[in-house]
C-alpha cells in the first residue's frame, strides 16, 4: 500500500496532513482552554464566505477568504469586550452572519456551483507547493507565537483579568490568539474543508484536555492526536474510497471518545 | 516599604451607571486599609481604580507620586498585586499550583522572556511562606477554596509588591479557613510593610490589624479614619442600615448583629 507513496499528489497529501495536524491541533489547544471552542466554525464559514465570494468576482479565492477571517476575528473581541457578554455568545452572532452571506454568495454563482462546494468539502488529494508553502508559513508562525507567549497563555487560561492585573497585555495576546486562528483556518480549510476544520481544530485538543495537568504535555498531545487524525483519515480514504476530510474528522472523535473513557481526570472527578 | 496612593475628586462608573461622584482618598505608604460596605457600595470599584483595571471618568488616581494613566499603568500595576474574590476553577485546568505563584513573576519579566532560577527560588520561598509546599504539584483546579486564595496571595506576593489590594479574600470560606487566611495576610503586611487595601465582610477582624477602615455606602466615602474611631455602634449601624451591638471580650470588640429593618 505504501506504493502510493511514489505519487507526488500523496507526498502533498501527507505532507498536508502533518503540517495541517499539527497547526489546527495547536492553535486548538488555546481554543479549548480559552473557551472559544465555537470560534472554529465561525471562523470557518468566515472563510468560506471570504472564498465564495471571490469565485463570485473572479478574486484570489485565498486572499479574500483571508481578510473575512481577520474581518471576523477582529469583530469577536471586541463583541464579546464591550458588549458585556460572553465570547460565544459574540461568536454566535458572528457566525449567524457568515452563514448567512455563504449561502446568499453560493446561491448567488452561476452554473453547477462545483467550485464553492469544493470549499465546503475540501480536498486534501489537490494541494499544490503553494498551498504547502503556505501551511508550513502558519505552522511556523503558530508555534513561534506559543514558544515567545508561552507564559502568557498560561495566565490568560488562568484568568485574564488576573493577566491584566499583573502587568501582562492580556488583551492583545488574546486578540493575536483569535487572529491566528483566522490565519489558521483561512490556510487549511481549502485542503480539509470549510464544514470539517473546526472539528479538527477542537477534537484533539479536547482530547488532550481530558489526560493531562501539564500545558506543555498538552500541546504535545494535542499535537500527536491531530497529526494521528490527518495520516490516519489519509489513510482510511485512500484503503475505502471515502472522502478524507470526513475520515479525519470521524478518526478525531474517535481519539476524543477514547481520551474520555480512559482519562485519569474522569477517574478523580468520580472519586 | 509600600507606595502611597491618593484618589482626588474620583469620578466613575460603569456605562451610565455612576458609582462614585467626586471621591477623594489619601493613603500613606505602610497603611493596612480595611474597606466595608454593604454589597454594591463600590468596594471593588475602589481597587480597581488603584491598579488600573478601571479608568475613572474624571479626577486622577495618585500612585507613588505618578498619576496613574494608560501610557504607565502595565508599568506601574507590575509593582501592584491584586487578589480578586475566590471564583470557580474548572478541575481539569491544565495549571498546577506551582505554575500558578509564578506568574506573580511574568508581568515584570516582560514578553518573550522566561522565568529563571531567581524567579522560581522566589516562589519557591513564598510557597513554604503561605504554608502550601505540599500543595504545590496539585492542579489548581483540585485546591479547595482556601487553598486557592492561598495560591493567590502567594502568586501576589511573588509579584514583590508595594501595593497589595484584597477583595474579600475570605469570601465562600469556612471560620477557619477565612481565619488562616486573615492571619497570612496581617503576617505579610507586618513582614513587609506593604501599602494594603482589604475589602471585607469580617468586620470583626478590623480592630486587630487594620491602621484605617474606610466605609463606602453607595459610591460615597461616609467615613475615612482610624479604626477605633470608626468601630462604634451608631456608625456600623448607620452604614449597614442593620441594627448592630458592639460586645468587649476584655479589650476586644466584637460586633454582634441584629435584626433587619424590614417590616413584613
Amino acid at each position: 500500500m505504501f506504493d502510493v507513496l511514489h505519487y507526488h499528489f500523496m507526498q502533498n497529501a501527507v505532507l498536508a496532513s502533518i503540517l495541517g495536524g499539527t497547526a489546527c491541533s495547536l492553535i486548538g489547544v488555546l481554543v479549548v482552554t480559552l473557551n472559544l471552542s465555537f470560534i472554529g466554525t465561525c471562523m470557518a464559514h468566515a472563510a468560506l464566505a471570504g472564498a465564495i465570494l471571490a469565485v463570485l468576482f473572479t478574486l484570489p479565492p485565498l486572499g479574500i477568504s483571508f481578510l473575512f477571517c481577520c474581518l471576523a476575528a477582529g469583530m469577536v473581541g471586541p463583541l464579546a469586550d464591550k458588549g458585556n457578554f460572553r465570547p460565544d455568545t459574540a461568536l454566535a452572532i458572528i457566525f449567524s452572519l457568515m452563514l448567512g452571506l455563504t449561502f446568499l454568495f453560493l446561491n448567488m454563482l452561476s452554473g453547477p456551483k462545483s467550485q464553492g462546494l469544493n470549499f465546503i468539502w475540501g480536498s486534501i488529494l489537490t494541494v499544490t507547493q503553494k498551498d504547502l508553502g503556505m501551511m508550513l508559513f502558519t505552522c511556523f508562525l503558530v508555534a513561534s507565537f506559543i514558544f515567545f507567549f508561552f507564559k502568557e497563555i498560561q495566565t490568560i487560561i488562568l484568568d485574564r483579568q488576573i493577566a491584566e492585573s499583573i502587568g501582562i497585555p492580556a488583551k492583545g495576546i488574546y486578540y493575536a490568539a483569535l487572529f491566528l486562528i483566522g490565519i489558521t483556518i483561512n490556510s487549511f480549510f481549502t485542503s480539509i474543508g470549510g464544514m470539517l476544520i473546526f472539528s479538527l481544530i477542537v477534537n484533539p485538543a479536547a482530547a488532550a484536555y481530558q489526560l493531562t495537568y501539564s500545558l506543555k504535555k498538552m500541546f504535545a498531545l494535542s499535537t500527536i492526536f491531530g497529526v494521528v487524525s490527518c495520516l490516519g483519515g489519509l489513510w482510511a480514504a485512500y484503503v475505502f474510497n471515502v472522502p478524507a476530510g470526513a475520515v479525519i474528522i470521524i478518526v478525531s472523535v474517535l481519539i476524543f471518545i477514547l481520551a474520555l473513557v480512559f482519562s485519569p481526570k474522569s477517574v478523580k472527578s468520580l472519586g | 516599604m509600600g507606595w502611597s496612593v491618593e484618589l482626588k475628586g474620583i469620578t466613575a462608573g460603569y456605562g451610565c451607571q455612576t458609582v462614585y461622584s467626586n471621591l477623594d482618598l489619601k493613603v500613606e505608604d505602610g497603611e493596612f486599609i480595611g474597606i466595608i460596605g454593604p454589597n454594591g457600595a463600590g468596594k471593588s470599584t475602589l481597587l480597581n481604580l488603584i491598579n488600573g483595571l478601571s479608568f475613572p471618568q474624571r479626577g486622577e488616581v495618585i500612585v507613588n507620586n505618578q498619576v496613574l494613566n494608560k501610557q504607565n499603568r502595565r508599568e506601574l500595576c507590575r509593582k501592584i498585586a491584586y487578589v480578586p474574590q475566590s471564583t470557580w476553577v474548572d478541575q481539569r485546568l491544565p495549571l498546577l499550583l506551582k505554575e500558578v505563584v509564578l506568574m506573580g513573576s511574568y508581568g515584570k519579566l516582560g514578553l518573550g522572556r522566561y522565568p529563571g532560577r531567581r524567579e522560581k527560588e522566589l516562589a519557591e520561598k513564598i510557597i513554604k511562606m503561605t504554608g502550601i509546599a505540599d500543595l504545590k504539584e496539585k492542579p489548581i483546579g483540585h485546591l479547595s477554596g482556601g487553598e486557592r486564595q492561598k495560591a493567590a496571595i502567594a502568586r501576589a506576593l511573588v509579584q514583590e509588591p508595594k501595593i497589595l489590594l484584597l477583595d474579600e479574600p475570605t469570601a465562600s470560606l469556612d471560620w477557619r479557613a477565612g481565619q488562616e487566611i486573615l492571619d497570612l495576610i496581617y503576617k505579610i503586611q507586618q513582614q513587609f510593610k506593604l501599602t494594603t487595601f482589604l475589602v471585607t465582610h469580617e468586620i470583626n477582624q478590623l480592630p486587630h490589624w487594620c491602621s484605617k477602615m474606610v466605609l463606602v455606602k453607595k459610591g460615597c466615602l461616609v467615613g475615612v479614619g482610624k479604626t477605633e474611631m470608626l468601630f462604634r455602634e451608631d456608625i456600623l449601624t448607620q452604614l449597614y442600615d442593620v441594627p448592630l451591638k458592639i460586645v468587649y471580650d476584655g479589650e476586644t470588640p466584637s460586633v454582634l448583629y441584629g435584626r433587619s429593618r424590614v417590616n413584613v
